[in-house]
């Protein structure tokens, strides 16, 4: 005889595993139809593709040496903007929690350029820093630097100025109210503002790769797209597709490592 | 003769805003004297916690003096709310203040998880405080005030969000920790009876912009609990005289 809280974690198991399968299968009949409505010219495959011909391309892409070259510049190009955009965009957060009267100052400069579309700047950055990586780079950052120090800032200011007293009345100075209340409090946020600033490289660094690149995903598409080879343009996109889910489960990781860290 | 650890003498506070300037206390004159239990009522808004901030060194009069002598007197604030800090356990959030003060030695982190066994909160230590109760939340709160080993003690409604009982309680271990350690207090509150059973002295505001409009001499001596005092006449008389002494 099973104990009531055996039967309940069975239940619960045997619930995520059919969430797990159905996952797959929609995977699975995805994958199926695309074929299929090709072989069957439901669709042009020639412009649409199929994944046996995204197969075939990924292949040759590897067999030539090609595929680790743009997925590693692509992937490089990523981490870097993600990662000096978050860096940066807390730092400046925290430089306008620290300083209030510079947040007000600031306040209607960040709400602007949280709103405006950064890819605009692209053509500047190519003539300023050149047609190299760095634009590439610099594009990522820009674009996922602002709404992380906005999502980070949000985070930092829900802390009430009661909290605040609290630890006057404890005798903090305001550092440490900063790295005791104010930090601690804002984690939620700087895990969501990752998780955003994530996604956000990715559209940063693409768009760059559009603009100006030697090699890369980014590179790839628009490539296949000039020479009409869009087999090139769907292998890339089903590329990026596992490479952008990875790099959010990496997040993900690191959001459950801190979570019981805690 | 009893030494006066702090004093205030002639203050006055205003706060501003935009539209206005709102006179809180003015001309005020009060001395809190080593190893007494003072209380404070005095009808709402009237400037009861603006007094603590002042002692607490959190504000500046706009006139007058405050003087206690602040590197050699400790002062513990425990504030309406308890503002426990959620990610913290409750002995982390009771270390609180001596780790901000880095005072946190072995000798004063057993002093601080002693207090936790005697309020009855030793086996809720690795607990966070969304799984404790209001009463329970309260004395981490009071805890944590007294981990720091104030001189002087400031409370600003400690009681107000307990429900009787457990207020009545907590009152009574409160007095006692107090009483034992020989601390200084200052007790602000809504409930006259609290302040009776409690104080040694009571000191009643006027309305806004406040001063000291009477001061009552609770006649109890320091052994007597709360609880005990509440049974006796002289409490009613002082309840009387206290009630009436706001109302005028
Ligand atoms: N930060 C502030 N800004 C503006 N006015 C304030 C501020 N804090 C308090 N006041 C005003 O000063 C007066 C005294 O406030 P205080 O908080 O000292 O009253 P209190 O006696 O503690 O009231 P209560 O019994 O309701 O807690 C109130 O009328 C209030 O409106
Ligand atoms: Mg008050």
């Amino acid at each position: 005889m099973k104990t009531a809280l055996e039967q309940y974690r069975a239940q619960q198991k045997r619930h995520r595993c059919v969430i797990t399968w159905y996952r797959i299968g929609i995977l699975l009949l995805f994958l199926g139809v695309w074929e299929l409505g090709a072989q069957l010219n439901w669709f042009d495959p020639f412009i649409l593709s199929c994944p046996s011909r995204v197969a075939a391309t990924i292949a040759r892409l590897y067999a030539s040496n090609d595929l680790w070259i743009h997925i590693g510049t692509t992937l490089l190009e990523t981490v870097l903007g993600f990662v000096l955009g978050t860096l940066i965009g807390t730092l400046v957060a925290v430089l306008l929690w620290w300083i209030p009267t510079l947040n007000r100052i600031l306040d209607p400069y960040l709400v602007i350029l949280n709103a405006l579309p950064k890819i605009a700047f692209g053509p500047v950055l190519i003539v300023w820093i050149g047609a190299g990586m760095e634009s590439i780079v610099v594009m990522g950052i820009l674009v996922s630097l602002v709404v992380t120090t906005v999502t980070v800032l949000n985070g930092f200011l829900t802390t009430t100025d009661e909290k605040q007293l609290l630890m006057r009345t404890l005798g903090a100075k305001k550092h440490q109210i900063f790295f005791k209340v104010v930090l601690p409090a804002g984690v939620k946020d700087l895990i969501a503002a990752l998780k955003i600033s994530v996604g956000m490289s990715w559209v940063g660094v693409i768009v760059g790769e559009y603009l100006v690149s030697k090699a890369g995903l980014g590179y790839l598409i628009v490539y296949g797209g000039q020479v009409f080879k869009l087999d090139l343009v769907m292998a890339s996109v089903v590329i990026l597709c596992v490479l952008a889910a990875l790099m959010y489960y990496a997040v993900a990781l690191l959001e459950k490592r801190i979570c019981r860290a805690k | 003769m009893k030494t006066a650890l702090a004093t205030l003498s002639n203050v006055s506070l205003s706060y501003f805003t935009e539209q206005e300037e709102t006179q809180a206390i003015r001309d005020l004159n009060m001395e809190i004297k080593k190893g007494e239990f003072t209380a404070i009522v005095g009808p709402s808004g009237c400037g009861k916690t603006s007094v603590l901030s002042l002692i607490m060194g959190l504000l500046q009069p706009q006139s007058g003096t405050v003087s206690i002598d602040r590197d050699k007197i400790r002062i513990g604030y425990m504030l309406q709310r308890d503002h426990l800090l959620e990610w913290r356990t409750v002995e982390k959030n009771v270390l609180l203040g001596l780790e901000v003060q880095h005072r946190l030695t072995d000798a004063t982190r057993e002093k601080a998880f002693s207090l936790l066994d005697t309020y009855g909160l030793g086996e809720f230590r690795t607990f966070y405080p969304d799984q404790l109760s209001g009463g329970m939340r309260q004395k981490v709160a009071l805890i944590r005030t007294l981990a720091i080993e104030p001189d002087l003690l400031l409370l600003d409604e400690p009681f107000s969000a307990l429900d009787y009982q457990t207020r009545l309680h907590l009152c009574d271990e409160v007095y006692h920790i107090i009483r034992q350690e020989q601390k200084t207090a200052i007790l602000v509150t809504h409930d006259i009876s609290e302040a009776v059973s409690m104080a040694d002295r009571i000191l009643v505001f006027s309305k806004r912009p406040s001063y000291i409009k009477r001061e009552i001499e609770s006649g109890f001596s320091a052994d007597i609990p709360p609880l005990l005092r509440r049974k006796s006449l002289l409490f009613q008389q002082k309840f009387e005289q206290v009630w009436e002494e706001i109302e005028s």
